[in-house]
């Protein structure tokens, strides 16, 4: 009973991590550019594609994966923010995410198109195959590997925003991107560079998941309501929110399914509408 | 005073939020090492007239030159970085930031900026509060804190927007003590005030701003020969 209690436990920290991952992109990309990003789940799906065409169509492993992708699906971020996203400044959030939202649907149904809806696989990197028996569970070594480098990603991507100079400039830029200027920072540049920034930890979260869950084109949309009700939850633009909410959930939601699995797929909802009544602006979220 | 070219060079400065056209031809100078003021009742001008030389109102024609060189097509970055520092009538301290971080915020866009201790040297107070969240400071200390920051980044050219409204007299005088040592290190300074007691502490010149236009213009030593005329365009 218990190695299926800790199973559910590493199942939740797994989800968890990607969780953490997706929302702190998309908390990232609210704080800075104000647009709640419903394309978020589709730029993930293309980061586990991204990785199997590189794999399968060019040798390319998945360490090499782990670097290239985010960068490639970052640099597609940055042209869609050039070409769409940036005539949204200063409108009402609606605009940004009904257009992410249909960004989001065409992303999705190009790929349908070629790949239909059931998944690709992706096999693990042959370091991280097998696994420890630490006693009480046996622990596979790429799970492992996906929460320790997930925790490590996250804890990196809040110094740099809360602790760096560079993080300041958006920081501020959040609040008055104009006086930002008129020190002489380029805040449009920063703005695009910062969503690439975002779309690019959702395309790490999707080669960390492809060697899991099989390459599809509906992968990202299983997941974005979760994902957004971790960044309510923890609070819209909190960047520490959304990280531990992330790993939090993930484990409130395992547990949910070993102790009470009808539940545990409304759970991380039922905790969202409960936040939203006592705190509206999320745990962390400060009020503007 | 330095009579050397200006450094500033305003010509025929037209200026438009939206449809609304809020500047209808200004025309003044600053010199080096100048404490210049525009003068005038609310919404004459004077603070658009700061976002235009800095570029924050977007539509302008005319001729705003700085050093010689041409800021109307310029962008907001780049203006800046050419030495133009602004320092914003709301003080614009960085919630989200503290003390420390609000301070060394702008970037350094030339040598010879004060250092950390010199100014704390100016702004004691600030030194006590390095940790503190930015809007947790009184109103003085925000106004020392955003004045502060523009000073480490080499610019010898500011441009205050009322630097002293709504504080208390002990801070204003201090304001005015720090702008007179300014003056005295030789930087340019650009005043917009609405408490012309104050700025006939610190300016060597006035324009008098009314209707987006420049309506007068006197040296500190005709100030008390121009008093009637003041007290009739200010409405005081």
């Amino acid at each position: 009973m218990h190695q299926a209690l800790y199973a559910q436990l590493l199942v939740g920290l797994i989800n968890g991590s990607f969780y953490a991952l997706l929302s702190l992109g998309l908390a990232v990309i609210f704080g800075m550019l104000n647009i709640i990003n419903f394309a978020h789940g589709a730029l993930y799906m293309m980061g586990a594609f991204v990785a199997y065409f590189l794999l399968n169509l060019a040798g390319i492993n998945y360490w090499w994966a782990l670097i290239l992708t985010p960068v490639i699906v970052g640099a597609f971020g940055i042209l869609l923010e050039r070409t769409t996203l940036q005539w949204l400044t200063g409108l009402d959030h609606l605009y940004g995410m009904l257009l992410t939202f249909g960004m989001a649907l065409m992303i999705q149904g190009v790929f349908q198109y070629f790949f239909g809806s059931s998944g690709l696989p992706y096999a693990i990197p042959n370091l991280l195959k097998g696994g420890v028996d630490l006693g009480f569970m046996y622990l596979p070594i790429y799970r492992g590997w996906v929460v320790i480098f997930s925790l490590v990603i996250c804890i990196a991507t809040w110094y740099l925003i809360e602790r760096t100079r560079l993080g300041a400039y958006l920081r501020a830029a959040t609040e008055n991107p104009t006086l930002v200027r008129a020190f002489g920072v380029n805040v449009p540049r920063m703005i695009t560079l910062t969503y690439g920034l975002g779309v690019g930890l959702a395309a790490l979260a999707g080669v960390l998941s492809a060697p899991i869950n099989q390459v599809r084109p509906l992968m990202g949309a299983d997941l974005i309501i979760v994902v957004f009700a971790v960044v309510v939850i923890g609070g819209m633009g909190s960047i520490m929110g959304s990280i531990i909410t992330g790993f939090a959930l993930g484990v409130i939601e395992g547990l949910t399914k070993y102790f009470y699995p009808e539940a545990s797929n409304a759970v991380v909802f039922v905790l969202m509408v409960l936040v939203l009544l006592v705190k509206p602006t999320g745990l962390a979220g400060r009020s503007n | 005073m330095n009579n050397g070219s200006p450094v500033l060079d305003v010509r025929n400065l037209e200026a438009w939020y939206g449809e609304s056209h809020i500047l209808h031809g200004m025309n003044f100078e600053v010199r080096p090492g100048e404490v210049v003021t525009l003068l005038g009742r609310n919404g004459a001008g004077k603070t658009s007239t700061l976002k235009s030389i800095i570029g924050i109102i977007g539509k302008r024609t005319g001729s705003v030159a700085f050093e010689g060189k041409d800021l109307i097509r310029l962008p907001v970055e780049k203006i800046a970085r050419l030495g133009v520092a602004f320092c914003p009538e709301e003080r614009g301290i960085f919630a989200n930031l503290d003390v420390k971080e609000n301070l060394l915020l702008p970037p350094i866009i030339r040598s010879g900026g004060m250092t950390l201790n010199q100014i704390f040297e100016l702004f004691p107070n600030l030194k006590e509060r390095l940790g503190s969240e930015g809007a947790k400071l009184s109103g003085g200390e925000q106004q020392m804190l955003a004045i502060a920051r523009i000073l480490r980044t080499g610019a010898r050219f500011l441009m205050l927007d009322e630097p002293t409204e709504g504080l208390a007299p002990v801070i204003v005088r201090q304001i005015g003590k720090m702008i007179a040592r300014l003056k005295a290190e030789g930087f340019t300074i650009l005043l917009v005030e609405q408490n012309f007691r104050f700025a006939s502490t610190v300016a060597d010149r006035f324009y008098v701003v009314e209707y987006g236009k420049i309506i007068d213009t006197f040296a500190n030593s005709e100030l008390q020969a121009n008093m009637g005329k003041l007290h009739t365009y200010l409405g005081v």
